[in-house]
């Protein structure tokens, strides 16, 4: 197979495309299609003070890669989520990244700084794993950027991704969602503005990305993933689209051109009947403490009974 | 020479499968889907329609990523009735 743009050998193909690419027109064509998602969705503004949601996986590591070198004022932020034998080597990868580009790296810690690990957060909110995990990160996320006078976060969302949560929210006909996922999420009563660059790329595309750019990145998977819902959609999708090349994207990309103005009346995002918290002020429906902090509380209160304060 | 090593991940183990073997052959043989991996062959990736010599080390490398934090709803959804 040949470079569809110079003729060399290739060492990936996008099916999608129906093309292949040799490593330099590849890196390339990444950062193209980044850099047309940003315009065309006036993600990111002449000036803007970026923060990137890092996690030490190929997404977001290529995402940090991209924007430095599309010259973009770029901070990192990783968020430790206390699984063992997980999180410590994804801030492993976060960290190198960062030390190799010089780049700064918030680093957030939820048994350090907040009391819990993701694990308990989740038994003692009653949640699955990746919702505890979502929700934390939501609300790490938006408070490091307001603190941090950061005008955008920066997620690592790609095509699979998006694609995988449109067939789920579709399958639920869940419009208010639908109405929500959109690859801007605008700024403003207490949240910063949200945007995700890697909307035009598939996963396997940034994968790609991080191996032909010597990106080290955590490839073993999140051990609290396993048999959620999203994966069983990407590999539906994935069924799909091997038979059908192309079937992803133009799912994804046609429910932006056309689907997304169809349920834009079922956005009903809460802002309008939005208070502070009463323990931390970030915006909520509640009256009274937001999700993340009712989480912090049973989560904390759960370690100390199982780890009484004062046991050596 | 030998057969091909092939590295898999998530569990993390290897297996050997005879060479010369195509790309596709091998995914398919392995059961895995194209569009869900990476292969690499001596440290570089190589395209489906590639052959993989006898004595070839080989990655197949996962590109699916569970669990992605969703950046919405911006506020807390109201309780399930």
């Amino acid at each position: 197979m040949k470079c569809r743009v110079c003729r060399e050998p290739a060492v990936i193909e996008v099916r999608r495309h129906n093309a292949g690419f040799c490593q330099g027109c590849f890196l390339t064509h990444c950062r193209n299609q980044v850099e047309r998602v940003i315009k065309e969705h006036s993600m990111i503004a002449p000036g803007d003070r970026v923060l990137v949601a890092v996690s030490g996986g190929k997404d977001s590591l290529a995402l940090w890669d991209i924007l430095l070198g599309l010259g973009y004022s770029t901070d990192g932020l990783y968020i430790g989520l206390g699984i063992a034998g997980y999180s410590e080597d994804s801030g492993g990868y976060a960290e190198r990244f960062a030390a190799e580009k010089g780049a700064r790296l918030i680093d957030v810690d939820l048994p350090r700084d907040y009391g819990y690990d993701v694990k308990t957060g989740a038994a003692a909110d009653h949640r699955v794993p990746c919702s505890a995990c979502g929700l934390s990160k939501r609300h790490i996320f938006d408070r490091a950027a307001l603190d941090g006078g950061y005008d955008v976060v920066a997620t690592g969302h790609n095509l699979d991704d998006e694609a995988a949560v449109l067939l789920g929210n579709v399958l639920h006909w869940d419009l208010a969602y639908m109405a929500r996922q959109r690859p801007v999420l605008p700024g403003g009563d207490g949240f910063p503005r949200k945007v995700k660059p890697l909307i035009r790329l598939g996963e396997r595309e940034t994968a790609a990305y991080c191996v032909l750019s010597g990106i080290d990145y955590q490839v073993e998977e999140c051990p609290m993933s396993v048999g959620n819902r999203q994966l069983g959609y990407k590999d539906a999708l994935n069924a799909i689209e091997e038979r059908s090349p192309g079937t992803k994207s133009a799912f994804y990309s046609g429910f932006l051109e056309r689907g997304a103005e169809l349920v834009a009346h079922a956005d009903v995002d809460g802002r309008e009947s939005l208070h502070p918290c009463s323990k931390c002020g970030a915006p909520t429906t509640s009256r009274e403490t937001c999700a993340f902090c009712r989480l912090v509380e049973r989560a904390t209160s759960e370690q100390r009974r199982r780890i009484p304060m004062g046991t050596p | 020479m030998g057969g091909v090593k092939v590295l898999l991940r998530n569990p993390r183990r290897e297996v050997e499968v005879a060479g010369p073997v195509g790309v596709l052959p091998l995914l398919n043989k392995l059961g895995y889907k194209r569009e869900a991996v990476l292969v690499i062959v001596d440290g570089s990736l190589v395209t489906g329609d590639s052959t993989i010599a006898e004595g070839s080390e080989v990655e197949i490398r996962p590109v699916i990523s569970g669990g992605a934090v969703e950046t919405g709803p911006v506020a807390t959804p109201p309780p399930s009735p």
